[in-house]
């Protein structure tokens, strides 16, 4: 399987031999375009995933599942790359970054597809936890790559609060070892998980659910759910937009991915604790802690930050219903949330450029003086806040109504804190759209194809979703269980 | 009654908790590396000792790993970078040496607890590893949260990677996956902090976390 050139090693080997050839190519403009053309390779190559899949082998794994989230990986480093060589020219132009950072700065985005690749396919729970270490660490690169003050502070946060997390993460799967190998014996299989998922039945419960705890703790971190989330706003706001889009919409569901498996792992066995509960009381908890933290918000990219804590929390609390409607409403929601808050970070990247600032304050009128960003970012907020015609509208419309017709006491919480979100997140928008110009207004050579065409999808899905797709969420869905 | 193996092992996985308590207490920075060096000594001795019982060769890596790269290559760098900084002096603590190793007593009784009982059914020897291995894993924490300098945080990272490592070989038959990967993540994470530590060094001429915490990301 090594061998052979299929579409799985396509999909890893794109980005590791673009982020290889990237760290070698010194000109900024070439390997902007080198970056959009192998995340378009990548693209092409996860989508062919849906035609023909190559067999699981120890090592790798596509199955219904992780096709969905790598096919959704894939695009959004597309348009985010595409977004990334727009951008870049301003941060040059303004000095920010010089053409060695840039440089840097290509590969390490190659560098951070494969690993995130790799987190999805891997079907070795060993290796899942290198590759989302090895995205841990590009992404702390990248965030410290302004080099200020504000930045060095919110790398270094991000790396310790990481590690501790992968930390306990590898702790909990040495456990998940540990569980498997009196049933599978020793060596290679313990690690497998299409192995370990046919033997969990028999593992020890009391191991799987310390196992758990550990896991929940470790990926939750990355995952960012509150109180374990004290990295994520200071590494989006202040590593560069581009960055901040990839880490809301694509890291963080992929550190949640990982947790799913676990949690499948847990299914199985009848005697281990139920996972969903957690699941559930971490989610809600990041909801509404984050639905109110967005109220007293002064910088831009740190709200948005917020928000993503926020949907990450519905999304876990989904997930942690359980059941095909809960589930099927926790992966529209993850995409949904990926497409949208990515759409927002494009335009956040050009408003923070042409204000040459990132506080609200210093923002306003923003749909008289640059009506295209302006209205892009109304339609952006209006859609992550979760109003109907929008796609968001539609999943966060099935977890509560999934959650109503099961706990109804739970569904009042959540509705609660969507509530707050929403109120606290156009009490913001109001200041920086419309009203008196505010503020520097700079031009920007922004274009606006990656965040019109992410809203586009998430407009198409709130009014008509294919029923290709209905089908293939419900199957996974009723595999997550 | 379980044999010479046994013991040894036992032995060394027990030290290893007592040379994180010797961490948790140093309070001059050179002093701490040398202590982290003899942690990563104890851990090389340990491994090796697993790979002679278990007779899986492959560990002997690990342990040549631990020893050439974390016991030697990595407190020199350390010391190093500690002279061209300047900043070979206390280390500044939140909270005192008396309740950190209450503390830390807290937490190995903890580890004990929560391990030995969840894992009644594994076979002894990995078992005790397992519970020394939390703890050494919560030392390590414990000595990151309650450590300002940024140094000695990263030395406080170190040694709970070394608890993994510990737990890693005492589970039997774990594919070399994990290992390799423990020790090259540790060489990457050095290589990250490295940058860090000059980064911060270029500019605002000090290492100190306390320094820059003031500076709370929301700006005003």
């Amino acid at each position: 399987m090594i061998g052979s050139l299929d579409a799985v090693t396509a999909v890893l080997l794109i980005p590791a031999g673009a982020a290889v050839l990237l760290a070698m190519l010194p000109d900024y403009r070439s390997s902007a375009r080198i970056n959009e053309a192998a995340a378009l390779l990548t693209f092409l190559a996860a989508l062919s995933l849906f035609v023909e899949r190559p067999p699981a082998g120890p090592y790798l794994l596509v199955d219904d599942l992780n096709n969905v989230f790598i096919v959704l990986t894939t695009f959004v480093g597309l348009t985010t790359s595409v977004f990334s060589s727009s951008y870049i020219g301003h941060e040059l132009a303004t000095g920010r970054l010089t053409p060695t950072f840039l440089r840097f700065y290509h590969a390490m985005y190659q560098a951070l597809m494969f690993a995130m690749n790799l987190a999805l396919v891997a079907n070795n729970i060993g290796l899942m936890w290198v590759a989302i270490e090895m995205a841990t660490l590009t992404t702390v690169m990248m965030v410290g790559i302004y080099r200020t003050h504000e930045a060095l502070e919110a790398a270094w946060k991000y790396f310790i609060l990481g590690s501790v997390g992968i930390a306990l993460a590898l702790f909990g799967t040495i456990l998940v070892y540990m569980a498997a190998r009196p049933v599978v014996g020793e060596g290679l299989d313990g690690m497998v998980w299409t192995v370990l998922v046919e033997h969990a039945a028999a593992f020890d419960p009391a191991l799987l659910d310390v196992a758990f705890v550990f896991l929940l703790l470790g990926y939750g971190t990355k995952v960012g759910l509150a109180p374990l989330h004290a990295w994520l706003p200071d590494a989006h706001a202040e590593g560069p937009t581009p960055i901040s889009a990839v880490l809301s919409g694509l890291l963080l569901n992929v550190a949640l991915y990982a947790l799913l498996r676990f949690k499948m792992l847990m299914a199985v066995n009848p005697a281990a604790v139920a996972p969903g509960p957690l699941m559930i009381t971490l989610g809600l908890i990041s909801l509404v802690f984050a639905a109110f933290m967005l109220f007293r918000r002064r910088d831009i990219k740190r709200m948005f930050a917020y928000s993503s804590i926020e949907h990450m929390g519905i999304i876990t609390f989904a997930f942690g219903m359980g059941g095909p409607l809960a589930n099927f409403a926790g992966l529209l929601h993850m995409s949904m949330h990926s497409l949208t808050k990515s759409a927002i970070f494009f335009a956040v990247g050009h408003v923070a450029q042409v204000k040459g600032t990132q506080r609200i304050a210093d923002m306003g009128g923003l749909t008289v003086t640059h009506p295209l960003l302006g209205w892009g970012l109304v339609l952006g907020v209006v859609a992550i806040a979760g109003l109907p015609p929008l796609g968001i509208f539609m999943s966060e419309f099935l977890v509560v109504t999934s959650t109503f017709a099961r706990s109804p006491w739970l569904a009042i919480v959540l509705v609660f804190g969507i509530l707050v979100g929403l109120a606290a997140l156009f009490l913001r928008l109001n200041t920086i759209a419309f009203g008196e110009p505010r503020g520097a207004t700079g031009e920007t050579k922004a274009s606006y194809v990656p965040m019109f065409a992410h809203l586009a999808l998430a407009l198409i899905a709130g009014i008509y979703l294919p029923p290709a797709i209905v089908a293939w969420f419900q199957s996974v869905a009723r595999m997550l269980g | 009654m379980h044999g010479l193996a046994f013991d040894v092992a036992h032995m060394l996985a027990g030290s290893l908790v007592l040379v994180s308590f010797l961490e948790l207490y140093q309070d001059r920075l050179y002093a701490l590396l040398n202590v982290y060096a003899l942690h990563a000594l104890v851990l090389a001795l340990s491994v090796a000792w697993q790979a002679f019982v278990q007779d899986a060769p492959h560990l002997y890596v690990t342990a040549a790993i631990a020893l050439g790269f974390k016991a030697i290559v990595i407190p020199i760098a350390l010391h190093r970078i500690i002279v061209r900084l300047g900043i070979h002096r206390e280390i500044e603590k939140v909270v005192g040496v008396g309740p950190a190793m209450v503390l830390g007593l807290g937490l190995v009784a903890l580890s004990m607890v929560v391990m030995l009982r969840v894992t009644a059914e594994s076979d002894p020897l990995s078992r005790e590893d397992l519970a020394f291995a939390l703890s050494v894993v919560l030392l390590g924490l414990l000595m990151m949260v309650t450590r300002r300098n940024a140094v000695s945080q990263v030395v406080g990272f170190m040694s709970l990677e070394n608890g993994l490592v510990l737990a890693a070989t005492g589970a039997k038959g774990m594919p070399l996956v994990v290992e390799i990967s423990v020790a090259f993540s540790i060489l990457i994470a050095f290589i990250v902090i490295g940058i860090f530590l000059f980064r911060i060094r270029e500019r605002f001429d000090s290492v100190d976390l306390q320094t820059i915490d003031s500076f709370r990301g929301e700006r005003s």
